[in-house]
């Protein structure tokens, strides 16, 4: 009865209203297994307490009847002393069975709750492994939406899965059975009218809930359009105001707000119908259950066929059978609705769960590195060996087919070979790049965007792997190097700042996990970042929150140079780290920034030529391809692109 | 609040209360129907002849159809009332924020307007039509079957003295205990999303720094605890069953009980087995009409907060409203500021401009410079009366902002903002918000000027392109052009340019600032620029830093007399002619 509060109450549909999908079997099974393997004993225990309770809420019907055809026998004779002799003992069983129930109803909802819980705690936890193994491209080709809406609707649909529909599901198919079987035990003939009168309902219900569904559906689509109206209009409210467009937006909108109240109006209509025709028909049917069992009851030819003659004690048609049978109606016709609903709520909840496992199962970021990074002294010949202390010397580990195990110092030293690549197979958007960068030296890439630039960055720590060529990282190929060393060594800013959400004192640690707190203060001093920190209200203490939205974008940018600083690697990559300050701001944190580059190999990207006039290399790309390289002034004698730019003839964009 | 929000209903009073009466009339129905079966039943167990059998179940059955009517009808209406009332908040808040000045829009945010134009209107829709259905329904059903049970069943009802008070107190325990717990989790579990969305958003730097095993350790702490929160939550709520069951069970038994006790010692006169019947079935309406109660009250407590957003809009009063008699007619673009200061919200400790002193002459071209957070927005802001000056007055054309008829005052005065946004529709549509009634040819003229005709012509639908929602089929600097050449179209007496060739390159911008200067020589240019080429040539610098005017002059006084000035052109200078063009 609760739900989260990202509630999208119109857009699942509601209780009754047919889904628009299949059953998946396969993810069925699967979330059986699940739950099978999570709860071993649990599980079985819950399922045997819902199967006990539901056959024993069938029960009251056998001792209405029993009970009900004792008071027949003795009524006239008005002599409860021998009546009780039978009625008392069936009471009592009935109580103490309903003990049992209770017991069992207690225990299993209790356990459902904790399995429920317990299940979707797993899940998201898989979830989010899962999501942490999955490769850069994963989140590149999927909408950030997308990816949250697994953790939040598709896990509440999950929730609603196995904590209602499955026992719901299990509760009424038994009570439809027993209680089928109950009704035949008794009279056939009744039985049959049953069945009639719930074929009749299930059609007149299938109609009403197909309309619903399909003015579901236009709700739907109503409620997007309005929501990216309001969307638009509200994140434009300033520019309405200064156009004085006020009056012309109230009239588009009460247009778009017509339309939904019109597609609502009809969706909801239907859906609420489904209620009362559940409830009324059910009255009919138990009317004319009781008018049909009188005429029966009073028609001298009539002659009951039932299935209890099969268990040698034939049970004598008369109003103990008809009472129990309204009942029995009753809870026959609630039951098969409720099946009849939860297979729908059972049917959406398994695309839900599919959704999760299509993330869950979505191909991880493969890593067959086996060059590591690790802590190196040199002894006194010069030699390199390994440390298991921090000693500030890095070095690869690189062991051969041969056993044998060879040491290269980290330095920083990247070239790439004649390298090409694309995002698909199908479209090369990087043709022929070369590039030496010594040890210490700054390379920088100026083009369109779209050129190419970022994606060079990318090859470089391997959020993608290059289609043709080959990058070598102090004379190793990356290919063989630990994914998360050789990121490890690469230190990154990128223009849009992420920050999580914490102190900035762990924020900046994030770099270096181990880096202690005067550490973290040194690399916010190296890049600039301590003097506004310590004016923050609580200083290096200050807690970031919603990425860091109480900082401005200079001071975020800050934060992550300091992040980076902290990290200490010998090969920095700058996107555009710069790039939205303004100009005053921009010296303050150029400055952190040169001597966060001094004795590191750097890749710049920058639209802003000031900032990479001093690289060592200006790599100028068009279209995947690198169309000049040199210093700035080669470059600037050269007259060509690079030229333009530098005059303003050119835009970039 | 109930009171503001009930202000919407309007024309949707008459199907709420049609719902509410044929509710009822489904009500008491429904309640009867039990009543007459008992009759029924009791005639068949007494022999009575088949025709007055048949005669009761066709009253019956009537009856379940006049019932399936009242609550077919009640459906319908319902459905209209409450889509209808969601409409009327919709819009009545949508109206209401369009009478909203900057400062009452800077206070919402428009992502969380959004929200409570969205959302929390469903919610509070939906609280409506519980409500109105079934709020209604069942007390109503509570006290008919009540009542029914007494007079039908007499001793046989005093099972129900025992049971209703247990229900009652077991829902209200548990709701009690379960909504705060809920509230606790939920909370927290929104703060485990945006941890989520933070690493979907950060993957690049989690992965760049190689953390995602911190990641998958920090997650699974909060995961497991967020799981321990809600299995407690969830457990108080699992009690409601067993709760239910205990009284629908207890009731069963003594009914029976109680039932062929009485029906065997009166022979059948004071209870009979019709009465245990209805009985029956009046204990299961009375317990389940209780625990659609306690659904409505979670329900209702949910939408509480949805309820009290709505309502802030809808309280909220414009703070900025047109003077009593206003002046509809800005004679010329000539500014003044004196005495100024302003400050964002009274509770503000700083001033965002302090003691501005400025004249501005009909025609001249004023340039502003300064850095981020030095207030230069805030300044222009004040001259189309976008927010009100907290001391000092603002004069357009020799009048205070504040006597002037707003429209007419920000007709004359066109501002491109900083934050701009074109709209989804063509460009042309986009252009006439400038300007309704332009003609095509004015429209192609402002675009010339605006430097934006060349880029557009080169389109395949030229002025007819569409332009998806927040303009993101044309770039930075193409969607600046548009900008500029909308706010042309307004033909006003003062441009106010905000930053808004940030995008555009050196040449362009030049060639811009060369066209306003020939073709309209008599309007009032003020720009906002990062790049002092920009404002190079300006009559008029003004140097903003830290909310108050620093200096003021012509680019050759203030090399000398403004360091920050110096400063920010050296930067420019020796960093390259060419800036900025991200």
């Amino acid at each position: 009865m609760m739900k989260t509060p990202n509630n999208n109450m119109p857009r699942n549909l509601p209780k009754g209203v047919p889904a628009v999908r299949k059953f998946n079997g396969a993810a069925f099974k699967r979330v059986i297994k699940l739950l099978f393997k999570s709860y071993p004993v649990l599980l079985p225990l819950t399922l045997l307490c819902i199967i006990f309770s539901a056959i024993i809420a069938t029960m009251p019907a056998i001792f209405n009847q029993q009970i009900i055809a004792a008071i027949e026998d003795w009524y006239l004779s008005r002599d409860w002393a021998s009546a009780k002799d039978i009625i008392i003992p069936k009471i009592i069983t009935l109580a103490s069975l309903y003990v049992v129930s209770l017991l069992s109803v207690f225990t299993h909802t209790q356990l459902m709750a904790y399995i429920t819980q317990g299940f979707l705690g797993k899940m998201r936890k898989s979830l989010f492994e899962s999501m942490q193994n999955l490769p850069i491209k994963y989140f590149d080709t999927n909408k950030h939406g997308d990816i949250m809406s697994h953790y939040t609707n598709d896990i509440d649909t999950l929730r609603q899965l196995v904590s209602q529909s499955l026992p719901t599901l299990l509760q009424a198919g038994i009570v439809v059975v027993s209680v089928f079987f109950i009704m035949l035990l008794y009279s056939i003939w009744i039985t049959l009218v049953v069945i009639l009168g719930v074929f009749a309902l299930f059609s007149i219900t299938k109609t009403v809930g197909g309309g619903s569904a399909k003015y579901f559906i236009r709700q739907q689509k109503s409620i997007g359009k309005t929501e990216g109206f309001i969307q638009e209009m509200m994140s434009g409210q300033k520019v309405i105001k200064v156009f004085c467009h006020e009056d012309k937006t109230k009239e588009n909108f009460d247009k778009v707000n017509e339309e939904l109240f019109k597609d609502a109006n009809r969706a909801h209509a239907y859906a609420n119908l489904l209620g009362p025709i559940n409830m009324n028909i059910g009255n009919i049917l138990y009317v004319i259950i009781a008018t049909v069992g009188g005429i029966f009851l009073l028609s001298d030819g009539f002659v009951n066929i039932s299935l209890s003659k099969l268990f040698g004690r034939e049970i004598i048609f008369g109003i103990s059978v008809v009472i129990p049978f309204l009942n029995m109606t009753k809870q026959f016709t609630g039951n098969v609705n409720q099946l009849s609903q939860q297979i729908n709520s059972v049917v959406m909840g398994l695309a839900g769960a599919e959704r999760v496992f299509e993330l869950m199962d979505a191909a991880p970021e493969v890593d067959d590195g086996y060059v590591t990074l690790v802590n190196a002294e040199l002894d006194k010949d010069g030699n390199i060996t390994e440390s298991n202390k921090r000693t500030g010397i890095w070095a690869w580990k690189h062991p051969h087919t041969d056993g044998t195990i060879t040491y290269t110092k980290l330095e920083g030293d990247v070239r790439l070979f004649d390298v090409d690549f694309g995002y698909t197979p199908e479209k090369t958007v990087l043709h022929n790049i070369d590039i030496y960068a010594e040890p210490g030296q700054k390379v920088a890439f100026v083009g369109a965007t779209g050129a190419g630039k970022t994606t060079i960055t990318n090859l470089l720590n391997r959020f993608y792997d290059i289609a043709d060529g080959k990058i070598r990282y102090d004379g190793i190929n990356i290919n063989k190097i630990k994914k998360s060393d050789l990121r490890r060594s690469l230190g990154i800013v990128l223009q849009e700042t992420n920050l999580f959400t914490g102190t900035v004192m762990e924020n900046i640690r994030y770099g270096r996990l181990d880096a202690t707190d005067e550490e973290c203060i040194e690399a916010a001093r190296l890049s600039g970042a301590d003097d506004f920190i310590r004016r923050l209200p609580k200083g290096y203490e200050t807690e970031l929150s919603n990425n860091g939205s109480n900082l401005s974008q200079g001071q975020r940018q800050l934060i992550a140079i300091a992040r980076a600083a902290v990290a200490d690697p010998p090969v920095m990559i700058l996107d555009e780290a710069t790039s939205s300050i303004d100009t005053r701001t921009e010296a303050i944190v150029q400055r952190g920034m040169d001597r966060l580059m001094q004795g590191r190999t750097v890749f710049v990207i920058a639209h802003r030529l000031s900032t990479i006039k001093n690289s060592d290399v200006i790599m100028v790309l068009e279209a995947g391809r690198i169309i000049e390289r040199g210093t700035h002034e080669a470059l600037i004698e050269a007259k060509g692109k690079y030229y333009q730019l530098y005059t303003g003839a050119f835009e970039l964009e | 609040m109930i009171k503001t929000l009930i202000k919407s209903v309007r024309e949707y009073k008459l199907p709420s209360l049609l719902t509410l009466i044929f509710i009822m009339g489904e009500v008491v129905i429904e309640v009867l129907i039990p009543f007459f079966t008992a009759d029924l039943v009791n005639n068949i167990k007494a022999g009575a002849p088949i025709e007055s059998v048949i005669k009761t179940g066709v009253l019956l059955i009537a009856l379940a159809l006049i019932s399936l009517c009242c609550g077919g009808i009640a459906a319908i209406t319902c459905a209209k009332a409450s889509s209808g009332f969601a409409k009327n908040l919709r819009h009545d808040m949508f109206i209401k924020i369009q009478d909203f000045s900057f400062a009452n829009i800077d206070k919402f945010s428009s992502t969380s307007l959004v929200t409570r134009l969205t959302t929390d209107v469903t919610h509070v829709q939906m609280s409506y039509m519980m409500i109105i259905r079934t709020a209604i329904r069942s007390p109503m059903m509570f006290i008919f079957s009540v009542v029914m049970a007494y007079t039908m069943g007499g001793a046989l009802a005093t099972s129900f003295v025992v049971v209703i008070p247990v229900l009652i107190f077991g829902l209200l325990f548990v709701s009690r205990k379960a909504m705060p717990a809920f509230r606790r989790v939920f909370k927290k579990y929104d703060k485990l999303n945006e941890s989520i969305e933070e690493n979907v958003r950060g993957m690049r730097v989690v992965k760049g720094f190689s953390r995602e095993n911190y990641e998958k350790q920090k997650f699974a702490k909060a995961a497991d605890g967020i799981t321990e929160d809600f299995t407690k939550a969830e457990r108080i709520v699992a009690l409601n069953t067993p709760i239910m069951q205990f009284c629908m069970y207890f009731n069963t038994v003594v009914i029976l009980f109680l039932g062929s006790y009485l029906t065997i010692t009166s022979g059948g006169l004071k209870v009979d087995v019709g009465q245990i019947s209805a009985m029956l079935t009046y204990g299961v309406q009375i317990l389940m009409s209780l625990m659609m109660l306690s659904m409505i009250y979670v329900m209702i407590t949910i939408s509480l907060e949805s309820m009290k957003r709505i309502c802030e809009v809808l309280n909220e009063e414009p703070s900025l409203v047109n003077p009593e008699n206003p002046i509809t007619e800005v004679k010329d673009g000539s500014i003044s500021f004196s005495d100024v200061s302003f400050k964002y919200s009274e509770t503000a400790e700083l001033f965002a401009l302090e003691d501005i002193n400025l004249n501005i002459k009909s025609g001249m071209t004023v340039g502003i410079i300064g850095g981020t957070g030095s207030s230069k927005s805030s300044l222009v802001q004040l001259i189309p009366r976008l927010y009100d000056t907290t001391k000092g007055e603002v004069l357009v054309g020799g009048v205070n902002v504040k006597n002037y008829d707003l429209n007419a005052l920000r007709n004359s005065v066109a501002m491109v903002l900083q934050k701009n946004q074109l709209f989804s529709g063509t460009i042309k549509e986009n252009l006439r918000w400038g300007n309704e009634n332009a003609t095509d040819e004015e429209i192609v003229a402002v675009c010339k000027l605006a430097q934006a005709d060349e880029f557009i012509e080169t389109f395949d639908d030229k002025y007819d392109t569409y332009i998806e929602q927040g303009g993101t089929n044309v770039s930075g600097g193409q969607k600046q052009r548009l900008c500029i050449a909308r706010a042309l179209l307004k033909k006003p007496k003062i441009l106010i340019l905000d930053d808004s060739t940030s995008a555009v390159d050196t040449k362009t911008d030049a060639l811009i600032r060369k066209g306003f200067k020939e073709f309209i020589p008599e309007t009032t240019k003020i720009i906002i620029a990062q790049r002092v080429a920009s404002v190079e040539e300006a009559d008029m610098i003004i140097v903003m830093d830290n909310g108050k005017i620093s200096a003021l002059g012509k680019h050759d006084e203030l090399l000398k007399t403004s360091e920050i000035y110096r400063e920010v052109y050296e930067q420019q200078t020796t960093g390259g002619e060419n800036d900025e063009n991200a």
